[in-house]
């Protein structure tokens, strides 16, 4: 069961972090890390580290994400490509 | 064709990283007699014989004995991760501290401004509103998280990300809201001297820096484990601090 | 296959570095390379059926096999929070050279190799 459960998040992280790079627009990307940091979270609570999950929920899905955003708005016209 | 030559190299990069995986021991298969960890683990590294170690030659092991709730000789801290990161290898945890701080100091240095960079835009009522009822308990519930570091999962690196998540809230619910750089700059500055004057005390008084020097206690009280909850706090208010200016770095711009 | 997962990762992460022009999503890149490398060192230390590496009521003491490797979970505890400094650096930079070169895709930078 528990190895069921590892494939399917490591598909969604496979998945995301394709998505986080060939992404058109860098909001998208910014959003599919985030998404990439908070799966990898279960993965450590999978092998037994729950300090180290602790850390990565507040700062993986958290911290960088809100890091990147801010500065992410602070240069206007970045956005398009 | 730029495409198709990364693609080529990331699958070369990906094949290389495969056959060294074949040469680790598999995943799950490890067996901790061979590690140092074995001696994290059974808080006796200092019955262990250092010369017959880097010889070569295993470690001594230790025989099946009860630690919780039992008076501790070594090392007194229920979480090993706290007790490996704290007291084993305090050191290596000085010298990232200071990594932290170089990184935000080159924020500072790189962004830094006096004023609030204002956006013109008001935030949700929503926001406005939960913000004042969130910002406390999130707070507290990063002071728990740095205070119990040695019982529970946390510490003081996920307690500190955690008040500086709620500095963030308070800046994205309020235009006017400025943090001063005198107070993120002293407590942070305040509590990195506590961590180094903690060394130097463990140096005055056992031999060596960073000596645990206060009792150990009983595994699993609140008051135990000699200096790491103090170190940890030390940490925990210098992290949340580091990143709080952080922060306000990336939402300041400079005069005129 | 936990170890196949980050190779993988770490994999795309090569690849966004090597063909994306724009830097911010280079610097992403750097991330999704930076969580793998944390999920492989994480993996070198678990032992099957092993409990986390802390004693309570439940685990009062020491045996063989009972917990996983605590050393790997120590490293990369610190190595989260310093990533997030130098991520933070990186993107002060890139507002920087924004304001400098009135873009940050690499083709279009004012000023640069012309």
């Amino acid at each position: 069961m528990m190895n069921y459960l590892i494939i399917l998040a490591g598909a969604m992280m496979i998945v995301a972090a394709v998505f986080a790079v060939e992404a058109k627009k860098i909001l998208d990307a910014v959003i599919a890390m985030s998404v990439v940091s908070l799966v990898s979270v279960f993965l450590f609570i999978a092998m037994r580290a729950p300090d180290v999950a602790i850390t990565e929920a507040s700062v993986g899905a958290g911290l960088v994400t809100a890091v990147f955003l801010v500065s992410l708005f602070k240069m206007k016209g970045g956005d398009e490509q | 064709m730029r495409r198709l030559y990364a693609i080529l190299i990331a699958a070369a990069l990906v094949y290389m990283l495969i056959s060294f995986i074949s040469t680790v021991p598999g995943y799950g298969k490890v067996d901790l007699k061979e590690r140092v960890s074995d001696a994290f683990l059974s808080k006796s590294v200092n019955a262990q014989n250092a010369k017959a170690w880097m010889e070569g030659k295993a470690i001594h092991r230790q025989p099946a004995k009860e630690i919780y709730g039992k008076k501790a000789k070594e090392e007194g801290s229920a979480n090993v991760v706290t007790s490996i990161v704290v007291n084993y290898r305090s050191f290596d945890t000085l010298g990232e501290v200071t990594v932290l701080f170089t990184a935000a100091l080159g924020v500072g240095l790189i962004l830094g401004g006096s004023r609030r960079k204002r956006y013109g835009r008001e935030a949700n009522f929503v926001l406005r509103t939960s913000t004042g009822i969130l910002v406390p308990l999130i707070i507290m519930f990063g002071a728990y998280i740095f205070v119990h570091g040695h019982l529970t999962p946390g510490g003081g690196f996920p307690g500190g990300t955690i008040i500086a998540m709620a500095s963030l809230l308070l800046y994205l619910s309020d235009e006017k809201f400025f943090l001063s750089k005198a107070s993120t700059g002293v407590l942070e500055g305040s509590m990195g001297g506590a961590y180094v004057i903690i060394g130097l005390l463990g140096l005055a008084i056992g031999g060596y820096f960073l000596y645990n020097f206060l009792p150990n206690g009983v595994v699993g009280n609140l008051v135990s484990a000699g200096i790491v909850p103090l170190v940890y706090i030390a940490i925990g208010l210098k992290v949340g601090a580091e990143l709080s200016g952080l922060v306000t770095d990336l939402h300041s711009e400079k005069e005129g | 296959m936990v170890f196949w997962i980050s190779a993988i990762l770490i994999g795309i992460g090569v690849y966004g570095l090597l063909t994306q022009k724009n830097l911010f999503k280079q610097l992403i890149s750097l991330s999704i390379i930076d969580t793998a490398v944390n999920i492989f060192i994480i993996a070198v230390g678990y032992v099957d059926n092993g409990k986390a590496p802390i004693y309570s009521k439940a685990v009062p003491e020491f045996m063989e096999g009972v917990f996983v490797d605590p050393l790997p979970q120590a490293l990369v505890l610190t190595a989260i929070v310093i990533g997030v400094g130098v991520l933070a650096l990186g993107a002060s930079l890139l507002v920087k050279v924004n304001e400098k070169h009135e873009s940050i895709d690499v083709e279009n930078m004012k000023g640069v190799g012309e």
